[in-house]
């Protein structure tokens, strides 16, 4: 069956293009990649998103917005998509070897948490390398735990690791963080809090068996590596947009971004409209892309009309 | 639960998974972790597609700290595939079905 839109990706950009385009009849089919309802799932509470005063938590927000998108009639699947040919309409999308088509595609497949890139770090990942301090904190009471990174979310995870760790250092390559003034209070009042300041991770040491025992630290100013022991390594330097799937295909920026033209969701495909932090490296806020993916919606519905 | 999903605990892991005569799917999980909610609904399709076949059952690592420490589970959710009283598999994080059900297939072959 032929469809009036596809939307790939279930964070708050595509489940908000999902309830604009159901109530319009659309009756869009979600793919909702391996991290159904995206990287708010992996957060604890939200207190930023406006109707909530008490703050909500990430999870409930998603299943309130995945439940809204399915009382209009979107259809939600758990399924990754694997390849797309958007070169003639309808567009095609497949799932492994199963081939959907499409009048238009949203794409909001948002953004994924950088990693260091090291062998060790891809060894370790789950025996005490993370990038979910929400989902692992609670492995690491009374441990000793690193959180790399200098920006608002590394110490969002650092705080929230001191409620379990003994101690968090962050790990950060200058000697000043990035993050808010407010953030970095928040920080520097916590006693459970230390710095590693211009230093970088160049190793981090253990086994499966073990877990992370330690890491080899550089320092940036002076190149002297050292060592230092910890039960754990959380990653916050930020994000990639998830955008492989698209090479050659849309047009992106040399971060890897989707360029949008300008007051729209359009990509240089007519048909095809991109919303959310896949297009966005400047705000990526759950409330900035539930509104491009507003955006998007009322493009594709337009863009359907327009064809009829 | 499902019908066919098992809730394992420090009490019964012992008996139920690592002296269970065909292979078992243990799924680490938490309340509070929300990638393990997105794992669930596949967790329970693979204990109704393999019922008979393989023993599928969750692990809830608040209250049973125990086992998730004995394991090394540093990381949820996490699933591990226990055959004749050892860990043949592991997959870590909420993965799409047949990264699963690939390495159960393999061990029923």
């Amino acid at each position: 069956m032929n469809r009036k839109v596809i939307i790939i990706g279930s964070g708050p950009a595509g489940l908000t293009a999902a309830i604009y385009s159901a109530r319009a009849n659309l009756e869009p089919l979600v793919f909702e990649g391996n991290q159904p309802g995206g990287q708010l799932t992996i957060t604890t509470d939200v207190e930023n998103y406006p109707g909530f005063p008490e703050g909500i938590s990430g999870p409930e927000l998603m299943d309130k917005m995945r439940e809204q998108a399915k009382r209009f009639g979107a259809e939600c699947a758990f399924k990754h998509v694997t390849k797309v040919d958007f070169s003639k309409r309808p567009f095609k999308v497949w799932i492994g070897d199963d081939l959907y088509t499409s009048d238009t595609v949203i794409v909001s497949t948002g953004a994924t948490a950088k990693m260091l890139g090291l062998d060790s770090e891809k060894n370790l990942m789950g025996y005490g390398v993370s990038a979910c301090a929400t989902c692992d904190g609670f492995f690491y009471r009374d441990q000793k735990v690193l959180v790399v990174g200098g920006g608002d979310s590394a110490i969002e995870e650092a705080v929230f690791l001191t409620k379990f760790a003994s101690e968090v250092w962050i790990v950060h390559r200058r000697e000043e963080l990035r993050a808010s003034k407010i953030m970095r209070k928040r920080a520097e009042d916590n006693p459970k809090v230390h710095f590693h300041w211009n230093s970088t991770i160049k190793e981090i040491l253990g086994t499966k068996e073990s877990g992370v025992t330690g890491v080899v630290l550089i320092d940036t100013q002076t190149g002297e590596s050292r060592e230092d022991s910890c039960d754990g390594v959380f990653m916050a330097i930020g994000h990639t947009p998830n955008t492989s799937l698209f090479t050659d295909i849309l047009d992106m920026d040399d971060k890897g971004y989707l360029i949008t033209q300008s007051d729209s969701s359009y990509t240089n495909i007519p048909g095809v409209f991109a919303c959310g932090d896949v297009q966005d490296h400047t705000y990526r806020q759950a409330i900035t892309a539930a509104g491009s993916g507003c955006q998007a919606a009322i493009d594709a519905e337009r863009y359907l009309e327009f064809q009829e | 639960m499902a019908d066919n999903l098992i809730e394992f605990t420090d009490e019964n892991f012992e008996n139920e998974v690592l002296k269970s005569d065909i292979p078992v799917l243990v799924d680490f999980w938490a309340e509070w972790c929300g990638p393990c909610h997105a794992l669930a609904p596949t967790i329970a399709e693979i204990a109704n597609d393999y019922s008979g076949k393989v023993k599928v059952g969750k692990v809830n690592v608040d209250q049973n700290q125990q086992t998730a420490m004995k394991f090394g589970i540093r990381s949820i959710p996490s699933t591990l595939l226990i055959k004749d009283g050892n860990v043949a598999n592991q997959v870590v994080g909420a993965v799409p079905k047949n990264s699963i059900t690939k390495l159960i297939d393999e061990i029923l072959k």
